[in-house]
């Protein structure tokens, strides 16, 4: 494997893994809890 | 495969916009959607306090759980910017970003284009460094609350795609009206007329997004593959590209995104944007 397909696995791995660790922290619904309401900041308001 | 042989980028860009935000009906009512498709994020700038947004917004992914106490970092949000990353770099701004095709839409205006003086490309890491990573999780430190800073003082995605039809909907948004939205209209103006003049002004100067994936560019699965034996040198695909960088100089440039107008453009078919580079051409048989 080159140097890059190495770097790209690696980077790969990285990323689900951090995807992962996210879900298993609960991130997804902090981020839920944020996107179905009106986020005030986004809108000039908050 | 050659993408920007198979597929039409403009469609693209369409299709992705409204898978992003399906809800179109919800424009009308000012309501949000409330599904469990928002726990995703979108693959580009998409505000998700559009009543049409479907997906969450990446960036304003990062910022709600960097605010959130015990978070600091969201490594679901940024894992997600990173597995896009590594797969196409910033062939997301030039195919499935909302905020793009805007920008792209309103450089179609025929007014003389200019171009940005480049030292203002690096606006956009510190906006990602500042605006998104560290005040959010620096504010939740001092205040005990945290604040999503580049949507809350800069993002003219919030103000055009939220902002303008809630405003619309709600007389309540209306009569709270003060100095934060009174900024955030004159930066959307301000990007406005800036991509009416310089081709992709927001993703060039401002977009903390594109600043994430044109960091993966050098290492991205599908990229533009350059073949230098075929490459003349005659400088078209620098002169039509959107953000005036040079392809035959630099095709795997952080700024490139990945648009294909430089491939189009080559006489000698020395760019290729795809997973694979072709085989090598001689100088030969490009005649």
């Amino acid at each position: 494997m080159t140097r890059l397909g190495k770097a790209r696995s690696l980077l790969l791995a990285l990323a689900v893994g951090c995807i992962l660790w996210g879900l298993w922290r609960g991130e997804a619904h902090i981020i839920w809890q944020k996107a179905v309401r009106v986020c005030m900041e986004c809108i000039g308001l908050g | 495969m050659n993408i920007t042989h198979s597929v039409n980028r403009r469609f693209v860009q369409l299709l992705a916009a409204v898978l992003t935000n399906q809800q179109l009906l919800n424009l009308a009512s000012g309501r949000l959607y409330k599904g469990s498709a928002k726990n995703l994020c979108a693959p580009g700038l998409n505000c998700y306090s559009c009543p049409a947004a479907t997906l969450s917004c990446p960036l304003g992914a990062l910022q709600a759980a960097g605010g959130t106490a015990g978070y600091g970092f969201s490594f679901y949000a940024g894992g997600f910017l990173l597995l896009l990353g590594v797969l196409w770099g910033r062939l997301a701004c030039g195919f499935l970003c909302p905020f793009g095709l805007l920008q792209d839409l309103l450089s179609k205006v025929p007014v003389t284009k200019r171009q940005l003086f480049p030292p203002l490309r690096y606006v956009k890491y510190l906006l990602l460094a500042v605006f998104v990573l560290l005040l959010p999780v620096l504010l939740l430190m001092l205040n005990g609350v945290g604040a999503p800073a580049f949507c809350e003082y800069i993002c003219p995605a919030g103000t055009l795609e939220a902002a303008v039809p809630l405003l619309l909907t709600h007389a309540e948004y209306r009569q709270a009206i003060g100095g934060l939205f009174v900024l955030k209209a004159v930066i959307l103006a301000a990007v406005v007329i800036g991509c009416l003049f310089i081709s992709r002004f927001f993703c060039k100067m401002l977009c903390p997004l594109g600043a994430f994936y044109g960091l993966l560019n050098s290492v991205s699965i599908c990229r533009l593959h350059l073949d230098e034996k075929s490459c003349v040198a005659c400088g078209r695909c620098h002169k039509v590209c959107p953000m005036d960088i040079n392809p035959a100089a630099q095709p795997h440039s952080p700024e490139c995104i990945m648009c294909g107008q430089c491939v189009k453009a080559c006489p000698q078919k020395a760019l290729h944007l795809g997973i694979k580079a072709p085989k090598a051409k001689t100088a030969t048989n490009t005649h």
